[in-house]
């Protein structure tokens, strides 16, 4: 078997962002002194009169992408996800979401995957910020493939959009003929025992305990959803009632994010037990992210026990 | 248009206000006030801008980052014909256009404001953005001064101060009041212009805010200054025009009850009887 391509989302972000700007001029790009790790320094790079580095001030980033906006521009801007939508919330809020501008908030160094760097910077609470605003659509692709439609897709999205890109470097499942559509999930493996659905980088891991979990004689469908908001309940729904359980795994906390989502959409129209593997209200700590995955539940053998353990309850 | 007409334009935009606070039994009647002329100024005399169309990409922007100014701009731009001024009855009403704050679907609203710190923000990316498409349009942007304790101001000035925007003009609002007292009691942003003086900025300081020939010049002043920024930091008088609320904290954000309203509308039905006779 070749070796799997590995690559982290935010770097498909820049290189996509990058050729964009190439076709469209109304493209602009901001950043917050981070242009090296959030890849918008390619950007800067070839489109230096339409990039402004702002320097270390999220919140003014984010008013000045609006004020950019109300002229006409698509304006992108980016920082670490603990700041862009932690400092920047109320910004984003008022200034972005409340007037519809088109500004795409794209976030790097999402969830705990930041590794080393510790709590301060492992934002596990953005997914939640950011899909309680009206306005907002909020996406995070699980490979370079998907990244790369995703930012096009934004693009082409008139209004305010979130997009969560990782700091890791992760598995390409994608194939290059793959078709990214806003707010529809992709089954990638089909079951009937229950479903996993997954978003971002713990996808790949949810495919490898899904092959791990029929071993044990579990029938588990996966799901990728890529666009949190808005969900696809559609297949949400025909899962739960198909499999009759469900699992939500994001690298994120169990509250209020993706995992909360899900619970949301099936409450009124298709209740079944849900399981949410994600952060358990709880704060982030240093380590090697690959570690902090396996200590969380977020590797693909903690998925697989923690669907164990859910499919032996009996409700 | 001549000073007296401004002052005339200026009188009826304080009854527009006090009409909308009144109706709206809410908003906040000082902050309006003290900003009128300044208003005024920009709306009829300074900005390049056509109420037939408030969309055109070549106008020159303005942002009321104090947005709880609301009453002001909607009465300005009411007057100035971009809609009916019998719309200041319906300020803050279920189902009105005109909500609390600064909306961005109201006609000649350029920009959603009403959390303190954040148009100024946005008034440096509209410049930018003229910058980036070679177009000769300004922004202005209203800032209160309790705004300035807003760290977002100081970040927002700096990036306009080192990129050098001159096409950029702030106008601080200083009434020397806000919601729990005088800014000295609070937290004083003082001494306003040295620090914008620090920031990069070309700095024009008036003693009254109110006065149209102190207004003409600062804005004649901020548009010979090159390669910098400007701020009008004008002294004003909260309240101002209507005897009750003058100098007063109370009435940075209430409304008049019905006979303190008449009180307030035959002041200024006089003022503007005066103002048609001189």
């Amino acid at each position: 078997m070749s070796e799997i391509k590995k690559i982290a989302t935010r770097v498909s972000y820049g290189n996509a962002l990058a050729e964009l700007g190439e076709i469209h001029k109304d493209i602009c790009v901001l950043d917050a002194d981070l242009a090296a790790s959030t890849q918008t320094a390619i950007f800067g790079k070839r489109f230096p009169d339409r990039f402004f580095d702002v320097g270390i001030q999220e919140g003014n980033m984010v008013g000045v992408a609006a004020g950019l906006a109300t002229t006409g521009k698509t304006v992108f801007c980016s920082s670490f996800a603990m700041f862009a939508t932690g400092r920047a919330y109320e910004i984003i809020r008022n200034s972005v979401a409340y007037p519809r501008l088109n500004v795409k908030i794209c976030a790097s160094h999402a969830g705990v995957s930041v590794g080393e760097d510790g709590a301060t910077h492992q934002c596990i609470e953005d997914i939640a910020l950011m899909r309680v605003l009206p306005n907002m659509l909020v996406i995070q692709p699980a490979d370079d493939v998907e990244a790369r439609q995703a930012v096009k897709a934004a693009y082409e999205h008139k209004g305010p959009v979130y997009l969560r890109l990782a700091r890791l470097a992760s598995p390409v499942f994608n194939s290059e003929d793959y078709k990214f559509e806003v707010g529809k999930g992709v089954m990638l493996r089909d079951g009937c025992d229950v479903t996993l659905l997954a978003t971002g980088l713990p996808v790949t891991a949810t495919l490898e305990a899904a092959e791990m979990l029929a071993g044990y004689g579990i029938r588990a469908r996966v799901i990728n959803i890529h666009t949190i908001k808005p969900l696809d309940t559609d297949i949400i729904v025909k899962a739960a009632k198909e499999t009759g359980r469900i699992v939500t795994i994001e690298e994120h906390s169990v509250i209020g994010g993706f995992g909360s989502a899900v619970c949301e959409a099936l409450s009124g129209i298709a209740p079944v037990p849900v399981c949410r593997i994600g952060i358990q209200d709880q704060f982030g700590v240093s380590g090697p992210a690959l570690d902090l995955y396996k200590m969380y539940g977020l590797d693909a053998e903690g998925i697989c026990k923690q669907v164990r353990s859910f499919m032996e309850q009996k409700f | 248009m001549n000073e007296k007409e401004l002052q005339i334009a200026a009188n009826e935009i304080r009854k527009g206000i006090i009409v909308g606070v009144y109706n709206a039994k809410s908003g906040h009647p000082g902050g309006s006030l003290s900003a009128t002329e300044c208003l005024t100024y920009l709306y009829f005399k300074e900005m390049n801008i056509n109420p037939a169309d408030p969309d055109n990409g070549d106008r020159d922007r303005f942002v009321l980052s104090k947005g709880h100014a609301a009453p002001a701009l909607y009465a300005t731009l009411a007057l100035r014909g971009y809609f009916p001024m019998a719309e200041m009855e319906n300020l803050r009403h279920i189902g009105s256009m005109l909500q609390g704050h600064p909306a961005i679907d109201i006609p000649g609203v350029d920009m959603a404001t009403g959390s303190l710190g954040q148009g100024v923000s946005a008034a440096v990316g509209m410049a930018l953005a003229a910058r980036i498409d070679g177009k000769a349009y300004r922004t202005y942007a209203l800032l209160g001064d309790g705004e300035l304790e807003e760290g977002q101001v100081w970040e927002a000035a700096m990036l306009a101060g080192n990129r050098k925007l001159d096409n950029l003009c702030l106008i601080v609002d200083n009434n020397n009041l806000q919601i729990d007292g005088t800014l000295e009691e609070v937290n004083a942003p003082y001494p306003i212009g040295e620090k914008f003086a620090a920031f990069g900025f070309h700095v024009i300081e008036i003693p009254d805010g109110n006065d149209f020939g102190q207004l003409e010049e600062a804005f004649a002043n901020a548009r010979m200054a090159k390669g910098r920024p400007t701020v009008i930091v004008m002294k004003t008088l909260k309240g101002k025009g209507v005897s009750y609320m003058e100098n007063a904290v109370g009435w940075h954000g209430q409304a008049p009850k019905e006979d303190l309203y008449k009180v307030a509308m035959d002041e200024l039905t006089k003022a503007g009887e005066l103002l048609c006779q001189k």
